[in-house]
């Protein structure tokens, strides 16, 4: 089959491999239907995510048919058309039990490696690095799935191919993410970064009873989406002084809630930008921790921050002083999509969201070096690339 | 996960006492008299002599009474311990320890069953070949060596308390003398089982105890850790996580 490997920074090239196939009898294999590049994906692009070996299929965003099952499979038949959570849980731990799906204890074969960077262990990702499993990714023809009877989705009648797709990652992530806020009624809920995990976080922030979100980025298409698709008010950061337009919009207050959605490789200008950029490239800091600092600064005393941006190291310069006087709440975490799935996809048969919308670009597999570069510098507006195999 | 390995050099985890019960006894005898003997100012000579003979005695009735000596300690002596090498398989103060454990979402009786049928060990052991159950309390294990290699030895069961603890030792002219228990207690608040496993092997000398320490790798005790894992694994969920045999653009399947 054609699958689209890492072999370096800045390095992805289509080549045919062999099939997958049922390695455990709890897998299923998936034909892809489509696979989408996630701001996740950027970091292994960038070479800032670890252990990550040349050849590896990367992806971990997709939606497909099922052509095959393993023994153990029950939920599952073949030409069912699912939706895959992007990380893997086994549904049998004691974390799984208590939803906590991206904490699961059984699906990382390279555990050992991840809970000595880390402290303890936590679950598989399709196509994520060696650290998270090293499972062969989604930006192929065919994909193996661990565990399919918890991992694998079905679509409802109805649910188009792109929409039902994001229910994978983007929208989860961006539910998670407003959930964490624990949002009550009026509350006013800021996000940095409108990629597609932003924009859902904005979605997911109304869905959850938000009276008012705001967005905030430097590309004025992206944050035209927001406004467009969502309905959120804008800031652009390289306009306006972030921290003080949003106490101009809360009369004061602060935001009830902010959501950080973009992470590591997080955009400054100026002086601190230059600061950060340099450290991370010396390897002195793996992450530029930008949008975290405006973030504490900008929430309200007593406020929640919430953080599925993905760090993968150590940060510099945190303002912890604000956070720990201000009384913030700190929630973060890779997406349990598995908790989330099956509303997020009612949500989408009830014509409430259609997280398609972030789709600017589609191509073939053939073209996955083009598409990544497309993704990574934004040219021609570019969101989201979602590849056909 | 917990992790302990280390040499069995100078440690004796479970006490302080470094000192034999007869020393003991005769420390405590000497030191009372020398205390006496200087606050009754017997000792010849003067106030030095005298607070010397208190100060003395009163460091030997205390070693006496606690057993443990700092003199032995820091030159790491040790009276107390029975040193009989041919009653136990893995000598005190000698071989590899290894300490582990993990918590399992799973009844202490059902880990205790699964692993007291030793045949299944070699299903997440992934060092062990084999394992046949030749009666109630004896077995004859078969572990991989390098180079095609195997190591072998029977072993005999000398602790067990069902769903509680299992504890074994490698019988004479084993190629490997080990001892090891495994020990299963229910977590708190009913959440699963607690597997703690203690392992202490002695490589023989000369090539043969070379390949063993390479069997276990500079750290035996990530290799235990694995195995647990798998074990965790195995019963939690039916299966072992594995990539081994997945595509790649690493020319062909890996």
């Amino acid at each position: 089959m054609r699958a689209l490997c890492w072999y370096g920074n800045n390095d992805v090239r289509a080549v045919t491999v062999s099939d997958p196939s049922i390695l455990n009898p709890h897998d299923a294999i998936i034909r892809v239907r489509l696979s989408s590049v996630c701001g996740s994906d950027l970091h292994l692009y960038d070479g800032f995510v670890p252990s990550m070996m040349p050849g590896d299929i990367i992806g971990h965003e997709f939606m497909g048919e099922v052509v095959d099952t393993g023994r153990d499979v029950q939920n599952l038949q073949r030409g069912d058309r699912v939706v895959v959570c992007s990380i893997i849980a086994c549904g049998k731990c004691l974390y799984c039990q208590r939803g906590l799906f991206s904490l699961c204890e059984n699906s990382n074969p390279n555990a050992w490696a991840e809970g000595s960077l880390f402290g303890y262990h936590t679950a598989g990702i399709f196509g994520y690095s060696h650290l998270f499993g090293g499972y062969a990714g989604s930006h192929a023809e065919y994909i193996r799935v661990p565990f399919a009877d918890v991992n694998a989705f079905k679509i409802p009648e109805g649910v188009a191919d792109d929409a039902a797709l994001f229910a994978s990652d983007a929208f989860p992530t961006g539910f998670f993410a407003a959930d964490n806020c624990n949002i009550q009624l009026g509350d006013i809920v800021a996000v940095w970064g409108c990629g597609a995990v932003g924009l859902m976080a904005l979605c997911s922030a109304y869905l959850l009873g938000a009276e008012r979100v705001i967005a905030i980025d430097r590309f004025p298409e992206r944050l035209q989406m927001a406004r467009e698709h969502v309905g959120a008010e804008i800031l652009n950061y390289m306009e306006v002084d972030v921290i003080e337009a949003l106490k101009d919009i809360t009369a004061g207050r602060g935001p009830d809630a902010c959501i950080d959605a973009v992470g590591m490789e997080a955009h400054a200008g100026g002086l601190p930008g230059m600061y950060d950029k340099v450290k991370q490239t010396l390897r002195l800091e793996l992450d530029r921790p930008h949008v975290l600092r405006h973030a504490i600064q900008a929430c309200r005393p007593g406020g929640t921050l919430s953080i599925v941006g993905v760090y993968a190291g150590l940060l510099d310069k945190i303002p912890m002083g604000a956070a720990m006087n201000k009384a913030l709440t700190f929630k973060m975490g890779q997406q349990p999509g598995h908790r989330y799935i099956p509303r997020l996809l009612d949500y989408i048969a009830a014509g409430q969201v259609d997280p398609s919308f972030v789709i600017t670009h589609r191509m073939s597999l053939d073209h996955g070096q083009e598409g990544y570069q497309l993704f990574k510098t934004k040219a021609e507006d570019c969101v989201r690339v979602v590849f056909t195999p | 996960m917990q992790q302990t390995t280390h040499q069995m050099m100078n440690q004796e985890q479970t006490s302080s006492i470094n000192v034999g019960n007869e020393e003991r006894l005769v420390s405590l005898l000497a030191g009372a008299a020398l205390m006496l003997a200087g606050l009754k100012r017997i000792v010849p000579g003067g106030f030095l002599q005298t607070v010397g003979a208190i100060l003395g005695g009163y460091y030997l009735f205390n070693r006496g009474l606690t057993g443990h000596c700092e003199i032995y300690h820091a030159l790491d002596m040790n009276t107390a311990v029975e040193t009989n090498k041919n009653a136990v398989s893995v000598p005190h103060q000698q071989g590899v320890h290894v300490r582990k454990s993990i918590t399992i979402n799973a009844s202490p009786e059902e880990v205790y069953r699964f692993w007291r049928n030793f045949e299944n060990l070699p299903r997440f052991m992934n060092h062990l070949e084999s394992v046949r159950v030749m009666d109630e309390r004896r077995s004859h294990w078969v572990a991989k060596a390098p180079a095609g290699m195997t190591v072998e030895w029977d072993a005999e069961i000398i602790n067990e308390v069902p769903n509680e603890v299992i504890g074994w030792r490698s019988l004479q002219d084993a190629q490997i003398s080990n001892a090891g228990s495994v020990r299963f207690r229910p977590a708190p608040r009913g959440n699963g089982t607690e597997v703690r496993v203690e392992l202490e092997y002695v490589p023989p000398a000369g090539p043969l105890g070379a390949a063993i320490a390479r069997l276990f790798g500079e750290e035996p005790s990530q290799q235990i850790g694995e195995d647990l894992r798998r074990l965790k694994q195995l019963l939690e969920t039916g299966e072992i996580a594995t990539t081994e045999g997945q595509p790649s653009g690493r020319g062909g399947s890996r």
